[in-house]
């Protein structure tokens, strides 16, 4: 780099006084962006990625300060800058893309306002041309319809229009330096895809530099000229994106490549050579004997769409609430054994299907047969006293929430022993929670925290150990690794193909993510607005689609070239 | 209940302590972590204290009257002076307590569990009983509130089991809703689909898995509640539907000692007012410290 760079952080510390003393957030970080470089961060949860953006931005909160590093825009010292100074510089100098754009957005007021906010405020606009320029900035990031869409609320627009509404917002001030912190987390793989190519676009054709913090590596990759690896607080590699990934040379960073599942060719791939087990023995014949466990036919859900009095006039009175079909005819078949994906973007209907499956909601027609067995003459709220009720278990998705807040991880996973098997022995509860604890790898020392002293891997792991409590042979993981970090996934994902050989358990694997079903399901079912696309083996589905859904689906998913080549020949073609 | 706490079996974590000695430790960090916390905990006890033994240990008898001390300043004898009747103004404002505590203790321990219990019921199941209760709840609030406890006393009759009881009445419907907002939010949480895969049947659900997770709003509702409901009691003492004349009460002794601060006999209704004042503040103190109390997030 010839040029002075336009960002450049050196040997910065961020810490942060907490309950329990002080902790360093960000050890000694020095990087340099040079005008108009895309710059990636990749860490996981608490390597200081974030908290190195906000310390850019001048956000941290309260409890956190920077100690001591220096942090230059162009010629500015950031770290010593008065707030009047930064409330200038940020939006029209730096911006940020935050994770959650609806959380992003101010509730109740017009996104386009919220626009011309940022204009005036910036003396980019007078009250006069405000309107237009916020109009001109809506279409800048492709929102169809701007005059119309001006007016609307956050709420009336969708994950990813409310995530442009953001960009928009961001770049209305023509910003040179654009950080996004972890600008797609949420959204499905079709939209990241819009999103992505969207900022990449506008901050070429600006001329902006930008940071992309993510958790991801493989959009880190696609997207990114050079990426930096963090690990608690420190950068432990710093690399052209190409090198990065052919010639990783610290070892967190081969672990974090290694965990990726777009590179696997299995799940035993994901662990470190050093990590990896034998597969166990399967107790019980794996293969799938072909006999259904689990016969799902013609499922309906249906819900009322909420709509007031004026609507329902409108619509001409007595026909009765609209209603939205969630689950629109679904017909599919699992066999003793066998592991089948549910695939679809949000609200597909593949949570609605789920949930019928175990029994927590009531379906408005169609039928769920288990063993040969109708489940659907028995209530939801009456199924928890029924004999198949330890037969049908879930794994929720954020192992956070499906956690109550007042049990102790020994607590929770006692709980289906108690109501379920109707043990009432302490001892024995306590040695069955300890043996479970065992299987999915939580120290039996952890068993007295509740879930908030736990981390996101021991909380899902606290979650699988409940669900497996009664040994069901029909296992319902929706979405179980989605809200947990790569290394995390990779050994839940293995924990999970090792519980299956080890109970012969089918699992009905809910995910949005077409890499990790690849990697633990022996067949696919994609789903969309209700009805089920397509429907096949793993390997046929994913190498050859047939249905143009599928195929953008697979498109869509962040996989540079060079992280492709890593894989085995067989699966390249996908 | 089986699922109460499990003895620590292992001795490799750090310090397996007793479920009390933690929860002694979680009330040591809440009580040093907010001095006005510790302030405010400070003064219940002293007010419980006072309830508990003061009767025993006031200097003078509350209801022997002595024509000839009648209206004394406050003097070393007499901290806070006497009343017309030459009664002993501190030992009356001090054996008050308990009356005025109970009171509000009790009103407020029934419409707590009265209002839960309703609030979640209809936050749970939803449907017409959440619809019919909404609305009588909402026909309670459209009164004036304090004109409807001086309705229920002024009919029932003036007992002090009446007062409990319209205060009880009138606070109620603030805790419904209360609950009823906080079961709603949680009826269909993860851990609560979890509950039901875990074969708990709906009602244990809502019992023991959801209510448990309401304490901390409640609880916040329910120390401001206090100071209000002492406000009250004393108020309907004070325009005369209540406790009767003889008998000590912070209510009664304001309305009687305002007749004669025009005369410039001040101490008689300023000393009971001031006991009230402070249980108020107290309370509304008590607050956020109990909501700390009970909020398992935040215990280490």
């Amino acid at each position: 780099m010839s040029n002075p760079p336009l960002l450049d952080i050196e040997d910065l510390r961020v810490e942060f006084a907490t309950r329990r003393g002080v902790v360093t957030a960000v050890r000694s970080v020095s990087l340099a962006l040079a005008k108009g470089e895309t710059l990636g961060i990749v860490g996981e949860s608490g390597s200081g990625k974030s908290v190195t953006s906000y310390a850019v931005m001048r956000i941290l909160d309260r409890a956190g300060r920077i100690v001591s590093g220096a942090i230059r825009y162009g010629s500015l010292a950031l770290q010593e800058a008065d707030e009047a100074t930064m409330a200038d510089l940020r939006g029209r100098e730096i911006s940020m893309i935050f994770q959650n754009p609806r959380a992003a957005l101010n509730p109740i007021r017009p996104v386009g306002k919220q626009i011309e906010d940022v204009l005036i405020r910036h003396a980019q606009a007078t009250t006069d041309n405000a309107r237009a320029k916020a109009i001109e900035a809506l279409e800048r990031v492709r929102i169809r319809d701007a005059a119309r869409r001006y007016h609307a609320y956050p709420f009336e627009l969708s994950g990813g229009m409310c995530q442009r509404v953001v960009i928009a917002i961001a770049l209305a001030c023509r910003p040179q330096l654009l950080i996004a912190d972890e600008p797609t987390t949420g959204l499905d793989v079709t939209t990241q895809k819009a999103v992505m190519e969207l900022i990449q676009e506008l901050t070429r054709s600006e001329g902006m530099a930008s940071i992309l913090i993510t958790h991801d590596l493989g959009l880190a990759g696609e997207y990114c000229d050079r990426i930096i690896v963090m690990e608690k607080g420190e950068v432990v590699e710093a690399r052209a994106a190409r090198e990065l990934f052919t010639t990783p040379a610290h070892a967190y960073t081969r672990r974090l490549i290694r965990s990726t599942p777009h590179a696997a060719n299995d799940v035993r791939d994901l662990l470190p050579d050093e990590d990896r087990q034998p597969a166990r023995v399967p107790a019980v014949a794996a293969a799938a004997s072909g006999e259904p466990l689990l016969e799902v036919a013609d499922l309906v859900r249906e819900f009322d769409v909420p709509g007031g009095l004026m609507q329902r006039f409108r619509r001409g009175g007595g026909s009765g609430p609209r209603r939205f079909r969630a689950v629109d005819g679904v017909t599919f078949s699992i066999a003793r054994g066998e592991s089948v994906g549910l695939v679809g973007e949000s609200g597909c209907g593949k949570s609605t299907t789920s949930a019928m499956v175990v029994r927590l909601l009531d379906p408005t027609s169609g039928s769920i047969r288990f063993k040969g067995k109708e489940l659907t003459y028995q209530q939801a709220g009456e199924f928890a006293r029924s004999p198949l009720r330890r037969q049908l278990q879930m794994v929720f998705q954020d192992p956070q929430e499906s956690l109550n807040p007042r049990a102790t991880a020994a607590q929770s996973i006692a709980d289906p022993l108690i109501r379920v098997e109707g043990l009432t022995n302490r001892a024995r509860i306590r040695g069955r929670v300890e043996e479970l604890a065992t299987q999915v790898g939580l120290p039996c020392e952890l068993l007295d925290r509740l879930p908030h002293q736990l981390s996101g891997g021991q909380k899902a792991r606290v979650g699988i150990a409940r669900a497996i409590a009664t040994r069901p042979e029909l296992l319902v993981l929706d979405e179980p690794t989605a809200a947990l970090d790569v290394s995390v996934q990779a050994v839940v994902l293995n924990l999970l193909a090792d519980l299956k050989a080890e109970y012969g358990m089918s699992y009905l694997f809910v995910s949005h993510d077409l890499e990790v079903v690849r990697l633990l399901c022996d067949r696919v079912i994609v789903m969309r607005a209700g009805r089920i696309v397509e429907e096949g083996p793993t390997q046929t589905l994913l190498s050859s689609p047939a249905a143009d859904y599928t195929r953008e689906l697979l498109a869509a998913i962040p996989r540079p070239a060079y992280l492709a080549s890593h894989r085995h020949k067989d699966a390249a073609a996908a | 209940m089986a699922d109460g706490s499990f003895a620590p079996v292992i001795a490799i974590a750090p310090a397996p302590r007793s479920a009390l000695a933690r929860g002694f430790a979680h009330f040591r960090y809440v009580m040093t972590s907010n001095p006005v916390t510790f302030i405010a905990f400070v003064l219940l006890t002293l007010m419980v204290l006072v309830a508990l033994f003061g009767p025993s240990l006031v200097p003078h008898d509350p209801l022997a009257s002595a024509s000839g001390k009648a209206l004394k300043p406050p003097s070393l004898e007499h901290w806070f002076g006497t009343d017309q009747l030459g009664r002993d103004v501190f030992s009356r404002v001090v054996v008050a307590t308990r009356l005025d505590l109970a009171i509000s203790i009790s009103a407020v321990a029934i419409s707590f569990v009265c209002g839960a219990a309703l609030g979640a019921f209809a936050g749970f199941w939803g449907g017409w009983f959440d619809r019919l209760s909404g609305r009588l709840l909402d026909t309670i609030m459209a009164f004036p509130l304090f004109v409807l406890a001086m309705g229920i006393v002024a009919a029932a009759g003036n007992t002090i089991q009446n007062i409990v009881i319209a205060t009880a009445v009138i606070n109620l419907p603030f805790y419904a809703r209360v609950a009823r907002a906080e079961v709603s939010i949680r009826r269909n949480a993860a851990y609560v689909q979890a509950a039901r895969l875990s074969g708990n049947t709906e009602g244990r659900i809502l019992i023991m898995k959801i209510l448990p997770n309401t304490l901390p709003p409640m609880m916040v509702q329910l120390s401001l509640n206090m100071g209000w409901a002492i406000l009250n009691a004393a108020g309907l003492s004070f325009i005369g539907l209540g406790v009767r004349p003889p008998t000590a009460e912070w209510g009664i002794m304001v309305a009687e000692g305002a007749n004669y601060i025009v005369s410039g006999e001040w101490w008689l209704a300023l000393f009971p007012g001031a006991a009230l004042m402070l249980a108020v503040f107290t309370f509304n103190l008590l607050g956020d410290g109990l909501r700390d109390l009970v909020d398992p997030l935040r215990r280490t």
